[in-house]
């Protein structure tokens, strides 16, 4: 049975058939961060934009400190890469390394911008009309617009799209499933924004020439099937349904929604578009509806501040660039015992150093956690073989052996277990009884072998040039020997040395000859004092 | 008995030219082994190993001349995967050969190089560029850090630096735990 037929039935039967391996259920803790409606915070004075904001390459900065910046204006672009933004209007204080909101908790470039208040926007430049506009020209528009995936793995938006566009794409599945505990960002914007969603889902399908849109959300999100599908309605649109899929973390994860709806599996090392479907969280599609049809750039996100370190949880649409400081400010600021700050959700996320990190585009939560929400680390006991690990890994892996691999450094074995295939969800750490970091492993292991990748290719690319030298060297060397040989044997062959002889004594000749003629001529134009 | 005698004489015929065929145009032109081999070792041409270059050192492994913890820059992942491949005992590297370091590359001093070109000469990758009494400059991306333009240099103009690491570079570190398993196999 096709992919296409897969999603049909699921569709028809208006709620998921099958299941993923594996997978845990946890505590949602959603509703704390529910129960005020999104607002903007207040301007911040200062908005730090790091360059870095993509899967890819760090943006080359397109303004100098002192230059004036208008709200929207491109301030940063590398090339295959989506662009960065001002978000705000005002003037450009910095350009210099500064915490960047990354999981290594290293600084990077990023361009500090002080706020004039006047929220002057930029020329945007709009495309008239989508449903005309020629697919290219759109995805133009989302690269312009400096869009990339808002569901955490910030992939740029256009290159998805055209990549999809060249395959044969029959569904578009939105991604709504936020399975992560505490995060509610997509689940507040499609309560609020459903009508943005479904315009960018449309967009979005008519860009990849897709015939059906399926969003996929969560069955504890209330009343958002109905606002989705009443704005789907409105639109007259066919072919856009709504599926609810079961609360079992991580869903939300590509692989696992795919297989969820259709009881395929991607392949390992393959995409969703070798299935004929391409997924987009539901954030980026109502980001695309916004760079489309007003042709603002991605300078705001949904984000949610919440936790029991935080007086009052809730939503906010911020500028990117806004400290987390000043979004908790705006929540009423710190509960008394805040121990830790994590950007994104407690299974996935990472801590930070500061709160002075920025919104960045990945930047879906900021978590403050207390003293009691943080467990006493455990010490780390060796593992035992109980299998707990391999039976909720979501990607069917054997974390267990993975884990004894990498410690012990057998990449290859561990190439072959799967491991890029690990999506570090965390479950395994979760429900490990020896306290092993097991994700910490993986994600080590995987640096690991991006590190020898490169390292293979910098020794290849040495390699060639040492041969490409020594070849260099062995030419001119035979070269050289060659002409010695040349002017020996010329040496030795005496008709050649008569011949010799011959031309230089004619060439003495003709210089004379020569000679005595410029003398004469000399002589007749001469100096007239001589005559 | 003539017939058999003929029948076996021809098929001998037969399939001498069918091997000798063979011979000719599946004939393998380098030893495999010593490609093996020199795909595993870094490629830095520093000649700490006593050989001159990688693929020397190599053949010298493949000819059982040289042991396989002679090279500093592979370090002990580089002597694992040599022993894995030929099948014999990981050993700790051989001192007399170096330590194992972090990868460095080298840098010019400008305003210290005279030109003189010898360390251009000394560049196994052809990463210094440079002509006669002009300045010097070495291509880091393509420096490997063997450090054999240190020796020849009149004016001791280069130095050694680490290699810079941005964000796009960056690895994981180690999870640091108190057990230290060895699995056993």
């Amino acid at each position: 049975m096709t992919s296409a037929r897969r999603i049909e039935q699921a569709v028809d039967a208006g709620k998921h058939i099958h299941r993923f391996h594996g997978g845990l259920r946890l505590r949602h803790n959603k509703r704390i961060s529910c129960q005020l409606a999104v607002e903007r915070p207040p301007l911040p004075e200062l908005l730090v934009v790091p360059l870095f904001q993509h899967a890819g390459d760090i943006a080359k900065p397109l303004v100098r400190v002192g230059d004036q910046v208008l709200k929207g204006q491109q301030i940063g672009q590398s090339q295959p890469c989506a662009a960065v933004h001002a978000p705000v209007s005002g003037i450009v204080e910095f350009i210099e390394d500064r915490p960047m909101s990354h999981p290594s908790g290293q600084a990077g470039p990023c361009v500090v911008i002080r706020a004039d208040g006047r929220e002057q926007w930029v020329a945007l430049k709009p495309i008239s009309d989508w449903r005309t506009a020629s697919a290219d020209s759109l995805i133009t528009q989302l690269q312009e617009c400096g869009l990339a995936g808002l569901g955490g793995a910030v992939f740029p938006t256009h290159a998805k799209a055209r990549d999809g566009r060249e395959r044969n794409i029959h569904t578009l599945i939105l991604n709504g499933v936020e399975c992560e505990p505490y995060i509610s960002c997509d689940e507040m914007l499609m309560r609020e924004q459903p009508g943005k969603i479904i315009l960018g889902a449309r967009i979005l399908r008519r860009v990849l020439g897709a015939g059906r849109v399926v969003i996929a959300i969560e069955d504890q999100m209330g009343a958002v099937k109905e606002a989705l599908t009443r704005a789907a309605e409105r639109t007259d649109c066919e072919n856009i349904s709504v599926i609810k899929v079961p609360k079992v973390y991580p869903e939300g994860g590509e692989r696992q929604l795919i297989q969820v709806l259709t009881g395929l599996e991607v392949p390992a090392g393959g995409r969703p578009s070798d299935l004929g479907m391409v997924c987009q969280n539901v954030a980026t599609a109502a980001a695309v509806a916004d760079a489309v049809v007003e042709g603002k750039p991605l300078i705001e996100r949904y984000i949610t501040v919440t936790g029991n370190g935080i007086s009052q949880p809730r939503n906010f649409q911020a500028l990117l660039g806004t400290s987390f400081s000043h979004l908790v400010e705006a929540c009423g600021g710190y509960q008394d015992d805040v121990a830790r700050l994590v950007v994104g959700g407690p299974m996935m996320g990472y801590p930070v150093a500061t709160d002075e990190t920025p919104v960045v585009k990945r930047s879906n939560c900021v978590l403050a956690l207390t003293t009691q929400d943080i467990a006493e680390p455990q010490p780390e006991m060796p593992c035992i073989r109980c299998g707990e690990c391999a039976r909720v890994c979501p990607a069917t892996l054997l974390p267990q052996q993975l884990h004894l691999q990498i410690r012990n450094g057998l990449w290859e074995p561990a190439e072959e277990y799967g491991l890029t295939a690990c999506i570090e969800c965390g479950c395994c750490d979760h429900v490990c009884p020896s306290h092993i970091p097991l994700v910490e492993w993986f994600r080590y292991g995987k640096s690991e072998q991006r590190r020898r990748a490169l390292e293979n290719e910098a020794s290849d690319k040495a390699r060639k040039r040492f041969e490409d030298r020594e070849a260099r060297l062995l030419k001119i060397k035979q070269e050289r020997a060659e002409k010695m040989t040349r002017r020996k044997k010329m040496l030795k062959d005496k008709a050649f040395q008569q011949d010799r002889i011959r031309a230089s004594i004619d060439r003495a000749k003709n210089k004379n000859n020569t000679d005595q003629n410029t003398s004469e001529a000399d002589s007749i134009v001469g100096n007239p004092d001589d005559a | 008995m003539l017939i058999s005698i003929l029948l076996l004489t021809v098929l001998g015929v037969i399939f001498g030219l069918g091997l000798g065929w063979a011979a000719m145009h599946f004939r393998v032109r380098s030893d495999p082994v010593v490609e093996r081999i020199d795909a595993l070792l870094p490629q830095t041409q520093c000649g700490q190993c006593g050989y001159p270059g990688c693929r020397p050192y190599a053949e010298a492994i493949s000819k059982d001349e040289a042991d396989i913890n002679q090279c500093p820059p592979g370090g002990e992942a580089g002597i694992r995967a040599l022993a894995d491949l030929l099948g014999r005992e990981a050993k700790p590297l051989n001192p007399e050969n170096g330590e194992e370091t972090a990868k460095t590359v080298v840098l010019i001093d400008e305003s210290r190089c005279i030109g003189c070109t010898l360390c251009i000469q000394a560049c196994p990758v052809d990463a210094i560029v440079g002509a006669a009494k002009l300045m010097h400059t070495v291509i880091t991306s393509e420096c490997t850090g063997c450090n054999l333009c240190l020796p020849p240099c009149p004016v001791d103009c280069i130095d050694i630096v680490g290699v810079e690491t941005d964000i796009l570079r960056w690895r994981e570190p180690r999870p640091q735990t108190g057990l230290d398993l060895v699995l056993v196999q």
